[in-house]
């Protein structure tokens, strides 16, 4: 079994994270770039399940800017056996469509029997990048699994929404998203950091994977607008002499929210 | 006037999602509200019915396979966009639908834009709003051309549309063939739920680890009820099984701008004032005076949450009276 899992470098959520005011994009020197936390949950999935097949392959793969190599090698520290890194400066500031049609020439490249990807980013967002994937490369999406079940050929999980409990299956080959109710990724070792300087690293660019970066006939989502909001100011502040509770009662009557 | 699809999910029990209404009224500032029913036979004419209601001009019905995950609603959108070739399709961002639209975005290459907050038109066509980075920042974006796909942050638009005669339009649909998952089973959740969604709730009462067990955490209900708010949580207390994880706010769960948010318990990380820090009014109760998130609470009471809160609930209950 081959599994592929998409990874993404995004600013640390510790740090302070800034949008450029002027391309609208993130602002990489505003904080320390780290390995996306729900990735590393995607990694550990399938190296738990490599952990238990022995020859399942883990291949990671990630566009990402040039300077993002450290962060793809902890994937690789971890215990992934490859890495197929995109790297091409025409593919900064790309919309939704362009980043799925990518990510998805590069599975295919790698040559995926599943592919395990985060449910949501924590600096886009989106989480639409594993359903798109899906689409381009023809396989079924089980998107947002809160338990995952592989087996040789097949893959089941559940799926917790408001409304309930969805419990959904698929052949393979087939995409994957997961959310933080799985297992975190597992701590990196020296000696895990030292083997991953041997591994297989490519590096790609968009036209290597055949992709058009600039197709007229194929439309952009572009930003126009970016502002900042003002940072939001801390009010009163008191400490409890036994009749907080009141008080706190008459300032909410006062703000009309009680 | 152009057409705006608007893709409204019909739950398995066959009622519209609650969010229906305010798609429909964001999809009227740009264009003529036209919703997509796709749902099986047993209840798509009281679907159908129910958009009318709630403002849509005309309904776009289709079967769908209720067995197969995403697909099946691809291939009805798919011939709906076919049809009538709107300036916008929106839906909203809860998992189901946008996997739906961010399938059909790559089928039929067009752009799309996320988690928006508000859609308009202007003299070159649809603008989508975003509140990016836990709402630091607020950012505008635009296709280049053609016909754009959105998903819209439930609860941020509220619905006021009138009711519409029911104009139903059924589409005929060629299913694409394209693999899909099945759907083995569904489970509702039994909780007979009378508290308002979290999503576009007006107050939020939330729970953190200082709550303490999941015994304990009936006191943040208890205060939620009496104001008629949604209950929330943070990570720590979703991880520690207090709550289901759907209650969770912040960066990795549910974004809320209700006009009052009370943290309980809540230390205030970077990672949870990113799902809250745009309400109107923030109040925290922390036994901690370094805890960060009084740094943007309009009230905060350095105490001890189960002295205080009971105190509160009194005390909001006498007003009442
Ligand atoms: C990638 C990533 C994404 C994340 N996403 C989210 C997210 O979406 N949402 C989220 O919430 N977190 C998220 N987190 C986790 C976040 O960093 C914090 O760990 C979490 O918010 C802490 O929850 P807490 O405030 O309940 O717990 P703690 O930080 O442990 O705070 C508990 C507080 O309770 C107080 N307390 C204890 N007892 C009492 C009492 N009796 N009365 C009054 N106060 C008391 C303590 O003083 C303390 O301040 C994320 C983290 C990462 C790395
Ligand atoms: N540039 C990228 N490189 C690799 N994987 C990505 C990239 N962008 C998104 N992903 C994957 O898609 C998931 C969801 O991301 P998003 O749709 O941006 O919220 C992430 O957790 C990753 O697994």
């Amino acid at each position: 079994m081959k599994i592929a899992v998409l990874i993404k470098e995004v600013p640390d959520t510790w740090g302070e994270r800034r949008l450029d005011l002027e391309t609208g994009l993130t602002d990489r020197a505003a904080s320390a770039p780290v390995l996306d936390e729900i990735d590393e949950r995607a990694v550990e999935a399938a190296l738990s399940y490599a952990d238990a097949h022995p020859g399942t392959e883990v291949a990671v793969v990630a566009m990402a800017p040039a300077s993002a190599t450290a962060t793809i090698r902890k994937a690789l520290a971890m215990g992934a056996t490859s890495a197929l890194h995109v790297v091409d400066e025409s593919l900064r500031g790309a919309d939704l469509l362009l980043t799925a049609e990518v990510l998805a020439a590069a599975v295919r490249r790698v040559g995926a029997d599943l592919v395990i990807a985060g449910n949501l980013s924590t600096d886009g967002g989106a989480g639409v990048i594993p359903a798109m994937v899906a689409e381009s490369l023809g396989m079924p999406q089980l998107t947002g699994l809160s338990s995952l079940e592989l087996t040789d050929d097949a893959v089941a999980g559940d799926r917790v929404s408001d409304a309930g409990t969805l419990r959904v299956s698929a052949p393979l080959p087939a995409v994957v998203s997961v959310t933080e109710a799985l297992p975190e990724g597992r701590f990196t070792t020296f000696k895990g950091i030292m083997a991953a300087k041997k591994k297989p690293y490519e590096t790609m660019d968009a036209a290597a994977l055949g992709v058009v970066v600039e197709d007229p006939a194929v439309p952009r989502y572009i930003m126009l607008a970016v502002a900042e909001r003002p940072p939001r100011q801390a009010g009163t502040r008191i400490v409890d002499e036994g009749d907080a509770g009141e008080k706190l009662a008459a300032f909410l009557v006062a703000e009309g929210v009680a | 006037m152009s057409a705006v699809i608007v893709l409204l999910e019909v739950l398995p029990g066959g009622a519209l999602s609650a969010t229906s209404s305010g798609l429909l009224t964001a999809a009227a500032r740009v264009g003529e509200p036209v919703a997509l029913v796709a749902a099986p036979a047993a209840t798509r004419a009281a679907a159908a019915a129910a958009a009318a209601e709630l403002g849509a001009v005309r309904v776009l019905t289709a079967d769908v396979d209720v067995d197969r995950l995403t697909v099946p609603v691809v291939d009805a959108l798919a011939a709906a966009v076919d049809r009538e070739r709107p300036d916008l399709v929106l839906a909203s961002h809860a998992v189901e639908t946008r996997d739906a639209l961010a399938r059909l975005a790559a089928r039929l290459r067009l752009p799309l834009a996320t988690d928006v907050v508000g859609v308009a038109r202007d003299e070159l066509g649809v603008v989508a709003q975003h509140s990016a980075l836990g709402g630091a920042f607020t950012v505008e974006g635009a296709p280049t051309f053609g016909t754009l796909l959105a998903t819209l942050r439930p609860g941020v638009v509220e619905g006021d549309l009138s009711a519409q005669p029911l104009v139903e339009q059924p589409i005929e649909v060629v299913a694409s063939g394209v693999p899909s998952a099945r759907i083995e089973s569904f489970s509702e959740t039994t909780a007979p739920s009378s508290r308002p969604e979290l999503r576009g709730a007006k107050a939020v009462v939330s729970g953190g680890r200082g709550v303490g067990s999941r015994e304990d955490f009936a006191l943040v209900e208890q205060l939620a009820d009496v104001l008629g708010a949604a209950v929330g949580a943070s990570r720590a207390a979703v991880d520690a099984g207090y709550v289901p994880a759907s209650a969770q706010v912040g960066q990795t769960g549910v974004s809320v701008s209700p006009r009052l948010y009370i943290a309980l318990g809540i230390s205030g990380a970077i990672q949870h004032r990113a799902g809250m820090q745009t309400a109107g009014t923030i109040v925290a109760v922390d036994k901690n005076p370094e805890a960060p998130i009084f740094e943007i609470a309009d009230f905060g009471i350095v105490g001890d949450l189960f002295t205080v809160v009971p105190q509160l609930i009194s005390a909001l209950e006498a007003h009442k009276k």
